[in-house]
This record gives C-alpha cells, structure tokens and sequence, in this order.
C-alpha cells in the first residue's frame, strides 16, 4: 500500500484521501463520543442517566441478537413509509388540482392555510379516537400530518411553472392531460421534492411521538418500555438508532432529490 | 391569488365561504348519525366545551402554558441560534466543531430523545423547554450561517472602510444584512417549536394544551379532545400569521419581503 501514494493520484491515494478528510470533518462527533465513554467509566455521572457507549453498543448487539430491533423497525418503517406514501401521492395531487383550476384554489386553499400552521401532533389522540391503538392510527397521522407541506410544495412548484413553456405547449396542441404530465409536473419538481423533505422529517417527528405515547409496538414504544423497565444501555441503544435512521432517509433522499433533478442543470 | 377581474370581492369572501362551508360539513356529518358523538362531536358542542373551559379558567391556563414553553423555548432558540451562526462565521474552530453536529444533529428526530432528557432533567418545564431549544435551534443556526455567509463584501468593505468598529459592523451592517434569512429560519422554528411543546406536554402529563387532550382522551372525553384541536389550530394560525406580520413591519424596506410568503 506504500507505494499506492505515489505522486499520480491513484484510486488507493484519493481514497485515504477521501478518509483523512472525513475523519477531520466529523472529528468534533468522534471527540464527544470519547468523551462520552471517559465520563461515564470514571463515573462522573450516575450510571443510570449516563450508560457508557461500550455498554450502549453491547446493548444495541443483544437487542438485534433477540430479534426485538428489526421486528419494532419493521413495524415503525411501515408506517411511516404507508403514511408518507399516501401524504406524497394525495398531497401532489390536491396541491397541482388548486394549482390547476382557480375555483378549487379558492374552495380548498383557505382551509389548507387554516391546517398548515397547526402543530400537528396535536393529530395523535384523535387517531387514536377514530383508529385505535394499532398500525392505522399511525398512518392515518403521518398522512395527515405530512400531506400539506407536500401539497403546498406542488403548488408552489406548479403555478410558477413557466407561462412560455404551458403555452407553447397548447399551441403544439398538447392535451390537458399531456400537458400535465410533461410541462406541469416537472417544473413543479423542484419545490415538490422540497416539500416532500420537510414531510420526510415530519414523519419521523410523529411517528416516534406517536409510539412513544400510544402503541404496543415500533421503536417508540421500545424506548418507552425500555425506559419504564430501567433498562437503560438499551434505551439509549434504541434512540440512537431511531436518530441514525431519520439522519439516513434525510441523506438518501437527498441523493435521490439530487439525481432527480439532475436535467435542470 | 390577485384578481385581476371586477368580481375581486368575491375571491376576497371565498376564505369565509370555504371555512364555514368545512365547520357546516363537519356539524352536519356530526349530527346525521354516520359517526357516533365519540368519534366525532359536533361542532357546536365542541365549541360550548371551549366556552366551559372559558369559564373555569382552564382554557387560559392551558393555552397559557402550552404558549409560554413554546414562545420561551423559541426565543431562547433564536437567541442561541443566531449566536452560534454568527459564531461559526467568523470563527474556524467553532465552524470546525459545529459542522458535523448540525449536519448529522438537523435531520435527527430530536424527538427521540425525550425519555432521555426526561431521566436527565425530571418532568418539569426545563425539560420541556429543551427539547423544544434542541428542535428549533437547528433552523436558526443554519440560516443564520447562509444569512452571513451572502452579505455584500462590498457592504462590509466600504463599512469598514469609513471606520467602523467590529461590534458596530456586527449590529449596523451585517446582521439587518442577513435578516431576512434569518427571520425566514425563525418562521420555519416557530412551527417546530409548537409541535414539541404539544408532544412533551402529552407525554409528561400535567397542565397545557395537551396535557389537557391526553386527560380528556384517557375519560373517553372526545369532546376535550376536538377542543384541543380547535385551540391549537386557533393557536399555531395566530403565531404563524403575527410572524408574517412582524417579517412584513421589521423588513418592510427589503424587497423581497413584500412578496406573498408560502403560506
């Protein structure tokens, strides 16, 4: 490997390149988890309000050993993915229909300026009320809850779309239809994958709230329950892993985001 | 949404005519026996459970609450947010250190972490408050950093130039400079620090807004918890429209403020 950092870029050198860069950049998060573990072994706090990392990690390997991890991640990616599904796919539609046609603007557009501000969480125990304590009540939340900031994206994105371009469009006798789907649409795009990001937070904001005051199972309701239990190497264990996995779908929606829109350059 | 026809005043009514239509709807669907009075009361017997609560007192004492953790644990925000932008500009060390902290911390569910904090600092508002300070923080920092960041050199060089002082250049130039950004950042927290103010209030119990929908919805009290919707919505509308109102008065000499926000 010596010789692979010869003076020609090689792929080997551009790697640990690549990783002496990332290694400063996320030095400050390596120096806190350190500092973490020293904190806690020398036992300036009590082990209860501060495991140390190593028996955070151990916990984290035993809670994927039994099983319990991927059951309640299956049963939290479920919904958040059904409840956002639905938000994405009814929200684009509504907010290109207000977009579309000034009546359906002037009908449904004050009501989502009414709903928009809400704090949505306050969604949770009416759920409950109409849905129960199961997977239904969840997603319906998360739809609620993530629909608007995805129907005000489309129709944003929609009504700027270039004048020029739906006319030139008409006039080369494009259907309404047609138009739709290749003018539109696409001049939304940019907007709409905004709104769909915030939405993708979101989702992750109630359906960890939402678990962590009703359900009987998700990774809120495992970190409650490990919580009550005092079981708490795998608390921190589970939070940990609920932040890991909202941090990841961000980035790799913003991978996706950045392909996606890779023609407007 | 500008008319540009005669009948302008019939678009301006349509708010009024859309919203009344969606509460006649809901009083209707209420009353025609499709739904039972448990899952969804009417509209009037809601609204005469928020003039009950009126009466008692509870409506202010929750409204009041569920407000001041908000609207503490928001400024507090802004106030720190705004710090440590500033602070990552003009300094390596602290750019260096915050960095990662924002770019892995800012798409974190914060929310998460409530049991932690709970065990960390009790069921008293402190904990409240900061959770709602970690989740509004990150929208501040991060537009307060682009606010700084696209100020005119020229702005600063020919400030300085006439010699002003750093902590004049600070207050006189750089900061009404970044403001719009950063009070675009202080619009997307505000919300933000709504929905975790309800949130720690449901889990920890006790008095706020919801508190009091997590003890009606335990008695089966849907009425108590429809109510709680309304004051909430009534709530969060307000504060996202006084915000409109105040970027509107505060920046009314930048241009791009007098455009129509998203919402």
């Amino acid at each position: 490997m010596t010789d692979a950092t010869a003076p020609a870029p090689s792929p080997a050198g551009a790697v640990t390149g690549a990783l002496i860069r990332g290694l400063t950049r996320y030095a400050p998060l390596i120096i806190l988890a350190v500092l973490w573990e020293v904190v806690a072994r020398l036992g300036l706090v009590s082990g209860s309000s501060l495991p140390a990392l190593s028996s955070v990690a151990a916990a984290w390997v035993d809670l994927l050993r039994s099983g319990d991890l991927l059951a309640n991640t299956w049963a939290s990616l479920y919904r958040g993915g059904a409840g956002l599904a639905l938000a994405i796919v009814i929200g684009t539609a509504l907010g290109v229909f207000m977009a579309w046609s000034r009546p359906v603007n002037a009908l449904i557009g004050p009501i989502v300026e009414l709903f928009y501000p809400m704090p949505k969480s306050a969604l949770i125990p009416v759920t409950v009320i109409w849905l129960g304590f199961g997977d239904g009540s969840k997603i319906l939340l998360i739809f609620l809850g993530c629909m608007l900031p995805v129907t005000i994206g489309a129709f944003n994105g929609a009504r700027s779309a270039d004048r020029t371009l739906v006319w030139s469009a008409r006039s080369l006798g494009a259907g309404r239809l047609r138009m739709l789907r290749d003018v539109v649409l696409p001049s939304a795009l940019p907007e709409l994958l905004g709104g769909i990001r915030t939405a993708l937070a979101l989702t992750f904001i109630l359906l960890v709230s939402s678990e962590l005051i009703v359900a009987r199972a998700g990774l809120g309701y495992l970190i409650g329950y490990l919580g009550a239990d005092g079981n708490y190497e795998s608390m921190f264990a589970v939070v940990l892993t609920v932040a890991f996995l909202g941090f990841a779908a961000d980035r790799l929606y913003q991978m996706f985001a950045a392909r996606v829109l890779r023609w407007q350059q | 949404m500008k008319g540009g026809d005669g009948s302008i005043w019939l678009w301006r009514l349509a708010p009024f005519v859309s919203i009344g239509l969606l509460l006649v709807g809901w009083e209707w669907l209420a009353r025609s026996g499709v739904f039972t009075p448990f899952q969804l009361p009417a509209f009037s017997v809601v609204v005469q459970r928020i003039w009950e609560q009126a009466q008692s007192g509870d409506l202010f004492i929750n409204v009041g609450l569920t407000l001041y953790r908000s609207l503490v644990g928001f400024l507090i925000a802004a106030v720190a947010g705004v710090i440590v932008g500033v602070g990552m500009w003009r300094n390596a060390g602290i750019r260096w250190f915050f960095d990662p902290l924002i770019s892995v911390g800012f798409p974190m569910p914060k929310i998460a972490f409530l049991p932690i904090v709970i065990l960390w600092l009790g069921l008293y508002d402190v904990t409240k408050i900061s959770m709602i300070v970690l989740d509004a923080i990150f929208p501040v920092i991060t537009a307060t950093l682009i606010g700084v960041r696209n100020v005119d050199r020229e702005l600063i060089w020919s400030a300085r130039n006439l010699g002003t002082r750093e902590g004049e250049l600070m207050r006189q130039i750089i900061l009404p400079a970044a403001m719009p950004m950063i009070f675009t950042g202080l619009q997307v927290a505000l919300p933000i620090a709504m929905i975790v103010a309800v949130v720690c209030e449901m889990l920890m119990g006790g008095y706020g807004i919801g508190g009091a929908m997590m003890t009606a919805s335990r008695f089966a009290n849907s009425a108590g918890v429809f109510a709680g919707i309304v004051e909430i919505a009534v709530v969060g509308f307000v504060l996202v429209k006084a915000m409109a109102f105040i970027r509107r008065r505060l920046l009314a000499w930048h241009p791009e403020s007098l455009e129509p926000s998203t919402v």
